[in-house]
C-alpha cells in the first residue's frame, strides 16, 4: 500500500526540525517512529505534504535519571522504556504500561512521543502519564517550555501543541520509595487497545494507604485522573470493604455518554486493580487485612 | 507534486545497497520490488500480521510500517540473509519441528524467532507465546512455531557448546 506522495526531510537537530516546521506549519507533519502516522497515511486518512523525520536526532533518544525525575526523550521507543534500568528503578509503572502496547515489533519502533502527540484517547500510555504527573518538554517558536501532560489532550486526536511546536521530551517525577504499581487493562480482542486501562501507584503508611494516583484511559472521551477515587482511598485500609466502595468512584469523573456496560467495566477493573495492589502490599506486610 | 527521489544507502544481508527511492516507498516494497528479495511477505499491510517482520539494526520490526528512507544507513537482515555456513538455529528448528504449514507467515515467524533467540535468555513457553503476539498464522499452526522456537534455543546452546569444546581442543 502506498501513501499519497510527500516531501521528505530528515532533521539532524531539534533546531532544524523546529525551523522547517515553522516555515510551513500547515503542510508539515513530524515523523517519529511512524507507527501511528504511517498507518493513517496508508489509509489516506492523513496526507501531509511534508514529513519532517526526527528519527536521527540523538538528543531525543533515551532515558536519563536527573535528580528527582526521569528525563525521557520523545523518540524513545516503548521497548527502550520496557528495558530501561532507570524506568525499572524509579518509574516501573511506565514499563508496566509500555509492555502492553501492540506487540514486540511495534514496541521496537513506536515511540512514546509519537504516541502522545497522535493523541488517541484509546491508547495505553496516557493513563500512566496522568498517574505519574508527567510534564512535557516542548520546543517551539518562543523557545523551550514545559507544561503538564494533564490537559494536553483537547479532544480525541487533538493536542494543544501549537503549529510550530515539537514535543522533545518528558519529565517524570520518580515515585516515592516502596510505591506499588499496577497497570491493568481490558484489551479489545481485535485491536489490543484498552477498552479500559488503569494505571495506579500507591504508597502505604503503616497499614493505611498513604498516597495514590489513578490514571484512566480508553473508556471515556479522553483519558483522565480519577481524583475522587484517589481522595477516597487515602488514609484507608485497603480491605474488601474499601475496594467495594471505591469501585464506582472512578466513573464519577469520567466524561462519557452514560453506558451501563462501560460503568460496570470500569467499576470491575478498579476493584481488580485495587485487589492486585492489596496483594502486592500484603506481600510486603503493609496490608495485613487484605 | 514532484515525485522526487532520495538516495539511500543500506546494508542488506551484509551487502551494501545504494539506490534512489521515492519517499513513500515502504521498506517491504523496497526489499521485494527493488531488490527482488521476495522472501519477506506482505500479509495485511496494516502492521498487524507480522509476515513482513525483518531485523532493522538487530530489532524485529514490521517492514510494512517503515519507510525505506527512514531505514537509510541501517543494517537490515531478511530471511534470505539468515543462513550462514549452516542454517540459522531457528531455520534448523523450524525444519525439525515442522514449524510451518502453508509457509506464508514463515519468513516473519523465523525473523521474529531469530530476534528472540538473539536477544533473550530462553523464554518459557508462555513467554514465547506472548512474544508471538505480533505474528498471525492463518493456518493456526502456533503449536509447532512455539516448539520450533523452544528447539532453536537448544540448537543455539548445542552449537555454542561444540564451539567452546573445539576451542578447548576437546572432541
Amino acid at each position: 500500500m502506498y501513501t499519497a506522495p510527500f516531501e521528505y526531510r530528515r532533521a539532524d537537530t531539534v533546531d532544524q526540525a523546529v525551523k522547517w516546521l515553522q516555515d510551513d506549519p500547515d503542510n508539515s507533519k513530524i515523523l517519529a517512529g511512524g507507527h501511528s502516522l504511517l498507518p493513517l497515511m496508508k489509509l489516506v486518512l492523513a496526507q501531509p505534504p511534508v514529513l519532517i523525520d526526527i528519527g536521527r536526532i540523538q538528543a531525543l533518544k533515551g532515558v536519563r535519571s536527573e535528580g528527582d525525575h526521569l528525563e525521557i526523550g520523545s523518540y524513545t521507543t516503548y521497548q527502550e522504556l520496557v528495558k530501561s534500568p532507570e524506568v525499572d528503578a524509579f518509574c516501573p509503572l511506565l514499563a508496566l504500561s509500555a509492555k502492553t502496547v501492540g506487540d514486540v515489533q511495534v514496541r521496537n519502533r513506536g515511540t512514546i512521543g509519537g504516541s502522545l502527540c497522535h493523541a488517541d484517547p484509546q491508547a495505553d500510555m496516557p493513563a500512566a502519564m496522568l498517574a505519574l504527573d508527567a510534564t512535557l518538554v516542548i520546543e517551539g517558536p518562543q523557545g523551550t517550555r514545559t507544561e503538564p501532560y494533564d490537559g494536553f489532550l483537547m479532544a480525541p486526536f487533538i493536542t494543544n501543541l501549537g503549529a510550530g511546536d515539537i514535543l522533545t521530551g518528558l519529565r517524570i517525577p520518580k515515585l516515592p520509595q516502596g510505591a506499588h504499581c499496577v497497570y491493568l487493562k481490558r484489551p479489545h480482542p481485535a485491536s489490543g487497545y484498552p477498552l479500559v486501562g488503569l494505571a495506579i501507584w500507591m504508597t502505604f503508611e503503616g497499614q493505611r494507604i498513604g498516597n495514590c494516583h489513578v490514571g484512566v484511559s480508553g473508556i471515556a472521551d479522553l483519558p483522565f485522573r480519577a481524583r475522587h477515587l484517589e481522595d477516597f482511598l487515602k488514609g484507608r485500609v485497603l480491605d474488601d470493604k474499601t475496594i467495594k466502595e471505591a469501585g464506582p468512584l472512578a466513573g464519577d469523573e469520567a466524561s462519557w455518554e452514560k453506558d451501563e456496560y462501560k460503568e460496570n467495566l470500569l467499576k470491575v477493573y478498579v476493584m481488580r486493580a485495587l485487589s492486585q495492589l492489596g496483594e502486592l502490599a500484603a506481600a510486603k506486610g503493609q496490608n495485613a487485612k487484605s | 507534486m514532484a515525485f522526487h527521489r532520495i538516495p539511500v544507502t543500506l546494508t542488506i544481508n551484509g551487502q551494501k545497497i545504494v539506490r534512489d527511492v521515492e519517499p513513500r516507498t515502504l521498506l517491504v516494497h523496497f526489499l521485494r520490488d527493488e531488490l527482488n528479495l521476495t522472501g519477506t511477505h506482505v500479509g495485511c499491510d496494516t502492521s498487524q500480521c507480522g509476515a513482513c517482520t525483518i531485523l532493522l539494526d538487530n530489532q524485529a520490526v514490521k517492514s510494512c510500517t517503515v519507510l525505506a528512507v527512514q531505514a537509510d544507513g541501517s543494517d537490515i537482515l531478511t530471511v534470505e540473509g539468515l543462513e550462514q555456513e549452516y542454517l540459522h538455529p531457528v531455520q534448523e528448528a523450524f525444519r525439525e519441528k515442522h514449524g510451518l504449514q502453508c509457509g506464508f507467515c514463515t519468513p516473519g515467524a523465523i525473523m521474529l524467532g531469530a530476534y528472540l533467540v538473539n536477544h533473550n535468555e530462553p523464554l518459557t513457553e508462555e513467554g514465547i507465546r506472548e512474544q508471538l503476539d505480533g505474528l498471525l498464522c492463518r493456518c493456526t499452526g502456533y503449536e509447532n512455531i512455539v516448539r520450533s522456537i523452544q528447539r532453536a534455543y537448544e540448537i543455539m546452546n548445542e552449537r555454542q557448546n561444540v564451539q567452546s569444546q573445539t576451542a578447548k581442543g576437546v572432541g
